[in-house]
């Protein structure tokens, strides 16, 4: 925990050597403490939520998680600045706004100013969605491969084809992936975007279905429809949900 | 296949084609000056000009051939077209000998036409038999036609083929491979700088080598290894207690050839795919035997198999998998698997020790 005014600071690297000179020229800058150093991204998440920092210095390719995946977990007040030898990440970095973004191996002044920037930032907040994050992480035309969730310091990763189903609940969203449930701070209108469409419908309103889990439609009432997944669960579907549900089960070629 | 005729396609072929004229001509005039037929001027006259009437006349089975392919077509309808054309052209040739006549009249007399109308089944038989042999003519020629076509595809292919294994190495050193080290340098400078010397020496190593490996068309597969532990000693300075190299090679197999830098880029994925992604890291274990008249490679790494995607996965295998194609077509084996954490590829190549 930080007692002072001094502006607190986490590295995260797999790398020794690149944690190190991290360490050695943020130190020496005036106002400032280094409170952990992290070797990959579970430790990340964890330290950050502990040890509230500031200011976080963020490698990208990095085991269990990757700096986007750290970046959605963590408090959106702490600053963070990417530093990896990868440029092609660059320009989803300022979309999932990061502070800066500086590239290895660097001049011990271009660290000064990404430090300044980011103390400059701390604590205003990024503005972006989680959905925007996972969006901009992955390689344009692809989805999401997996999840991440905080669970107070826990991190459980989700694997889309395990995702069974998504249920809204205000600003959350309820994730159930074999038989367990996780609540995650994101829109499910936000989460629907990144996750494959040719799986993932959304069926109705607050809910969203892996299409391999349904079971049956059963007609309520006139033009009013309920899914059976394979466990037995009931869901309500729309009829914008009902339509989408059509048009992916049918096979393409008899469209018109 | 062109529109053109490929005789008149080419110009250095035309004057041999036309020579053609002269025994033709010779063995028309044979044919009419014989007992009973025309007197010896006569049939020179009519010879020279049926001969060089026939020459083009019979180009015209070419077109008659790329109407009906002989290959693929059904071979009645082929027979039955060309017979047809054979009739044909033959009565084509025969009333333009006719025409011929009527023109001589002047020279040999008002009898001449009719006379010639009596050889007409004689010359209707030689025009038959001029059509088959024009036929069998452009057979030959067609197939030299495509033998030439396709050793120019073959020399092409070559020449692509190559393009890509050049295209290959020259993609294999990763700048990022090049900045990490860099910033481990940076970073040991400061921290320990008989570490950082030896980060140098060792990065030099590598790059001396793979540039040099370029320039070859194969190396020995010692060599290659070699090259591989030069640049896992560059990312052993990085990753730390995270990367440990197991080798296996036999003496036997270190001479066999392979082009160089195949290896390098599984070498790198076992990295980047594989100890990057692992908390506590592991050993890269690297394998070639030799047995019999085959080289068998086999590179194993740990990894995660629950790590997040990175970029960029498949194309070095790809790569590979081209440059292997590209060397040794169907004689080569490539394999890559996972087996829960680790990640296993095989690679089975003839066992060459020279060129």
């Amino acid at each position: 925990m930080k007692e002072d005014s001094s502006t607190g600071v986490l590295i995260v690297d797999d790398e020794a050597p690149a944690r190190s000179i991290l360490r050695e020229l943020i130190s020496t800058q005036p106002g400032v403490r280094i409170l952990a150093e992290c070797a990959n991204g579970f430790e990340a998440v964890k330290a950050a939520a502990d040890l509230q920092p500031d200011v976080v210095f963020l490698d990208i390719e990095m085991p269990k998680l990757d700096g986007f995946e750290v970046l959605e977990l963590i408090d959106p007040k702490i600053a963070v600045v990417f530093v990896t030898a990868y440029d092609s990440y660059a320009i989803k970095a300022f979309e999932v706004h990061a502070v800066d973004y500086v590239l290895k191996p660097f001049r011990p002044e271009r660290l000064a100013a990404a430090l300044e920037r980011a103390r400059g930032r701390a604590g205003e907040g990024r503005k972006t969605a989680a959905a925007e994050i996972a969006a901009a992480a992955r390689p344009a035309g692809t989805f999401a491969s997996r999840l991440v969730v905080k669970d107070g310091t826990r991190v459980h990763v989700i694997p889309a084809e395990k995702l069974d189903l998504v249920e809204a609940q205000d600003d959350y969203v309820r994730l159930k992936s074999e038989g367990r449930s996780f609540l995650k701070q994101q829109t499910i209108g936000g989460l629907a975007t990144v996750l494959d469409s040719d799986r993932f419908v959304r069926v109705h309103r607050s809910y969203v279905l892996n299409i391999d889990r349904l079971a049956r439609l059963e007609l309520y009432s006139k033009g009013s429809y309920a899914a059976v997944l394979t466990d037995g669960t009931r869901i309500p579907v729309s009829r914008e949900g009902h339509a989408r549900l059509k048009a992916l089960l049918e096979p393409k070629g008899s469209r018109h | 296949m062109s529109a053109l005729h490929p005789i008149l396609a080419r110009k250095g072929r035309l004057a041999p084609f036309l020579s053609l004229a002269l025994p033709l001509a010779a063995v028309l005039t044979g044919l009419l000056a014989r007992p009973g037929a025309f007197r010896v001027g006569e049939a020179i006259s009519l010879a020279w000009l049926l001969a060089f009437v026939s020459l083009f006349l019979y180009l015209s089975v070419w077109y008659v051939i790329r109407g009906a392919p002989p290959q693929g077509g059904k071979l009645v309808r082929t027979v039955v077209t060309h017979a047809a054309a054979a009739l044909v052209t033959s009565s084509v040739w025969v009333l333009s000998g006719a025409g011929a006549a009527r023109l001589l009249v002047p020279l040999w007399g008002k009898s001449f036409p009719s006379r010639y109308g009596e050889q007409v089944p004689v010359l209707f038989s030689t025009g038959i038999l001029l059509y088959l042999l024009s036929l069998a003519l452009h057979a030959v020629l067609l197939a030299f036609e495509a033998t030439r076509e396709a050793e120019r595809r073959a020399l092409e292919l070559q020449v692509l083929a190559r393009e890509a294994e050049l295209k290959a190495l020259k993609a294999q050193i990763h700048p990022h491979f090049l900045f990490n080290s860099l910033n481990s340098i940076s970073a040991l400078a400061g921290t320990d700088p008989a570490r950082a010397r030896a980060m140098c020496i060792y990065l030099s190593e590598f790059l001396r080598k793979s540039l040099a490996f370029g320039e070859r068309k194969s190396i020995p597969v010692g060599e290659e290894l070699a090259l591989a532990r030069a640049y896992l000693e560059v990312e052993g300075m990085r990753f730390g207690d995270r990367l440990s190299i197991e080798e296996d090679v036999e003496s036997d197999g270190q001479t066999c050839l392979v082009p160089p830098l195949l290896l390098q880029p599984l070498v790198e994925n076992a990295v980047r795919h594989g100890i990057a992604t692992t908390v506590e890291g592991g050993v890269i274990r690297l394998e070639a035997r030799r047995t019999g008249n085959r080289l068998r490679i086999l590179i194993e790494n740990p990894c995660d198999p629950d790590a997040p995607p990175r970029r960029g996965t498949g194309l070095g295998l790809s790569n590979v998998r081209q440059r292997l194609a590209a060397r040794y077509g169907t004689d080569a084996l490539f394999a890559a698997r996972h087996l829960a954490d680790r990640y296993l590829v095989v690679l089975s190549l003839p066992a060459h020790t020279d060129e």
